[in-house]
């Protein structure tokens, strides 16, 4: 693991830091408040709520106390416990429950503790709510969002049943949406676009970006599904990523442009659906591609990544794609053996040299 | 229950075998090769699903299952376009990509047919849910077998349901077996309806087979539901007439128990009653079976004239 201690923002003992400026997303003067990502995803929930009566929450000690994470914190003492609704630890019935609800016209935002319980619910979220659009040959809509945190690393130590990335689970999926913000602004966005979406969207909060700072515009705003975001331009090299490895990108960026290779960093915000030309575009341009995730190596997000690259960019290729994944491994507790579980800067870094080097 | 008017008892016994005339068409065209996938036959439990769905008004919204021809029917879907969806046509209620398994009719009150088992109570927790935010005074009515019972979701649905006092009524259908699985040897209780006392909530049982009896547990059930007393579990006690599906080789049941069950056939059963009480004629009776024959060689010559689904359709009803 990198120690990175330079214009570090602290995250807690044993949590990564990033330097704060590593993604400007507001141009100055627009009117913005800085905050974190869980406040950031609250703001959204709370003003869906205020703007919508269908609108309402449900989940495992999200009321007072404001789920695992305190991202519905405050929310039950503004809304009630009608509209921020403590379940039972019933994980297949929320989201059942959460499709009954959205097929009489409410638009529930279901959370799941952590992504990993969310095999409890599979069979609801992968079976019901995704297929029964098409069962009833359109007669059912189901527009409700589910909120997972996922994601380990950097010392966080919550071991193999609290730290996977599950992206791939939900993506692979046809008729579910699946989002991975990486910044406060994004996810904001994508939540308000998420709730307004008609149908079932799994929205995969990272639990170290939860404590990330940004800007977010004071204006209402919205953030499209299916859009890749450049997060970086650059000529060299594309590092296509999601979530915390976003993150990784930008900084390792950082150092390579001191080296002289401009590197461009598309974030794929949206997992599902994948924007397909964009990361095209990027790799025509550059002719290099780096693809780098979290979630595992083994049919992850990387090898989609990659094989579209093929399809979109393969006669510009400079040089063969390189991937880094989160290790195939579940996520052991010690230190010495989660050090290494997934890519993180200087990988990305060694990475860029090596593709450099065609 | 005497004060029943002539007229609904009649619409009963019409839905009762209107089901039982879809179910034989059903197999006869599977049989026949006219259809594909498979059919999940409801004979011998007409009298639960009529006596349960006529107990409720058309925006109070059944969850189906695996075995849900018959709930269609008794909640008045159209048998041709019924009919239509097992034949894989875009005339069906599902534009023919739900199947037999899936036959939805939103129109008629549906949340759906879902065929993984004890899935469609959930939903129906959250649809009642949706009704009381909503200030609604609907019900949901999941439907689930002795199988289903079993499964976390019966668990978790009946729980919750409980907890929030939800205007859910649970209908399990002890049609006695799930495949080749005695009910005794996945139970450990004979009453399933004993089941209720765990979440505290009302747990009924009723002989299946009567129509009538089905109908006022049902529509006291309901009544409750509708009037803020929280969910009920309705046990029907019937039987699977049968094979689980159209063709299966029932190896594990003797024809003399499925021929002692057959006297307890519902449709002749209600058919005693309705000549006994004046409701209706033998004669009278005998016409309605004859209509609805007719009604059903129609259906099946409505879905074989029907259009398959346009192929350049297949990626539509994916998103909304
Ligand atoms: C969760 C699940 N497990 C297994 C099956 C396969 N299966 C289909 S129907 C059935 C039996 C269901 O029994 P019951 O709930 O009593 O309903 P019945 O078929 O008797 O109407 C089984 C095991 C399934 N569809 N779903």
């Amino acid at each position: 693991m990198t120690n990175l201690t330079r214009d570090a923002v602290s995250l807690g003992a044993k949590a990564p830091v990033m330097p704060p400026d590593l993604i400007v997303q507001i141009p100055a003067g627009v009117p913005a408040k800085e905050m974190t990502m869980a406040e950031a995803i609250r703001e959204a929930l709370a003003e869906e709520m205020e703007r919508d009566p269908r609108v309402f929450l449900l989940g495992e000690d999200i009321g007072k106390h404001g789920g695992a994470f305190g991202v519905t914190r405050t929310l039950f003492d503004r809304f009630g416990a009608e509209r921020v609704r403590n379940t039972p630890i019933s994980e297949n019935t929320i989201i059942g429950a959460a499709t009954g609800a959205a097929l009489v016209g409410m638009r529930p935002v279901a959370e799941i503790m952590f992504v990993d319980f969310s095999g409890l619910a599979m069979d609801q979220i992968a079976n019901q709510a995704a297929k029964l659009r098409l069962m009833t040959g359109g007669q059912a809509k189901v527009p409700w969002v589910l909120r997972m945190p996922q994601g380990g690393g950097a010392g966080k130590s919550t071991a193999a049943q609290h730290s996977q990335s599950l992206e791939v689970w939900y993506a692979h999926i046809p008729g579910l949406k699946v989002a991975l913000p990486s910044t406060p602004y994004d996810a904001k966005g994508l939540m308000k676009t998420a709730i307004r979406d008609d149908n079932p969207v799994i929205f995969l909060e990272h639990k170290l970006l939860y404590s990330f700072r940004g800007l977010v515009p004071e204006q209402d705003y919205s953030l499209p599904f299916g859009k890749c975001d450049i997060k970086r331009l650059g000529s060299d090299v594309t590092i296509i990523a999601s979530g915390y490895m976003v993150w990784h990108a930008m900084l390792a960026a950082r150092t390579l442009e001191q080296e002289g290779i401009s590197v461009e960093v598309v974030d794929v915000r949206t997992v599902s659906p994948l924007d397909e030309e964009t990361i095209g575009a990027s790799v025509r341009k550059t002719g290099r591609a780096l693809v780098v995730a979290e979630a595992c190596r083994s049919y992850g997000p990387t090898g989609e990544w990659a094989m579209v690259v093929m399809e979109q960019a393969f006669d510009y290729l400079k040089a063969p794609i390189r991937r880094l994944a989160g290790r195939f491994s579940p996520v052991p507790f010690a230190d010495s053996l989660e050090n290494g579980m997934w890519p993180d800067t200087e990988d990305v870094i060694a990475a860029a040299r090596d593709l450099m080097q065609y | 229950m005497t004060t029943l008017s002539n007229d609904l008892k009649l619409e009963m016994y019409r839905r009762m075998v209107r089901i039982r005339e879809f179910e034989l068409t059903a197999m006869d065209v599977f049989k026949r090769g006219l259809i594909k996938g498979t059919v999940h036959p409801y004979i011998g439990e007409e009298a639960s699903g009529v006596g349960v769905c006529m107990a409720l008004r058309s925006d109070d919204l059944i969850a189906g299952t695996h075995r849900s021809h018959g709930h269609n029917i008794a909640k008045g879907a159209d048998p041709a376009r019924m009919m239509a969806e097992i034949f894989g046509k875009e005339a069906g209620y599902c534009r023919g990509r739900g199947g037999s398994m899936h036959i939805t009719a939103f129109e008629t009150g549906s949340l759906g047919a879902l065929a993984v088992v004890g899935s469609g109570l959930p939903i129906a927790v959250g649809a009642a849910l949706g009704f009381l935010m909503q200030g609604k005074d609907s019900v949901a009515v999941p439907f689930t077998g002795d199988g289903g019972t079993s499964t976390g979701n019966f668990h978790e649905a009946l729980n919750m349901a409980a907890i929030w006092k939800l205007p859910v009524v649970f209908v399990v259908e002890n049609n006695k077996y799930a495949v080749s699985t005695y009910y005794r040897d996945a139970v450990s209780i004979e009453d399933l309806s004993a089941r209720a006392a765990g979440y505290g909530i009302p747990g009924v049982r009723v002989d299946g087979f009567d129509v009538l009896k089905v109908y006022a547990a049902a529509g006291e059930a309901v009544e409750r539901a509708r009037s803020g007393g929280g969910p009920t579990l309705l046990v029907t006690e019937c039987y699977r007439i049968e094979g689980h599906y159209a063709g299966e080789p029932e190896v594990y049941r003797d024809r003399a128990e499925v021929n002692e069950q057959r006297q307890y056939d519902p449709i002749r059963r209600f058919a005693a009653v309705l000549t006994q009480d004046g409701t209706a004629t033998a004669e009278q009776l005998e016409a309605i079976h004859q209509e609805i024959q007719a009604e059903m060689s129609a259906a099946v010559e409505f879905a074989q004239n029907a259009p398959m689904p346009d192929p350049s359709t297949a990626l539509d009803y994916i998103y909304a």
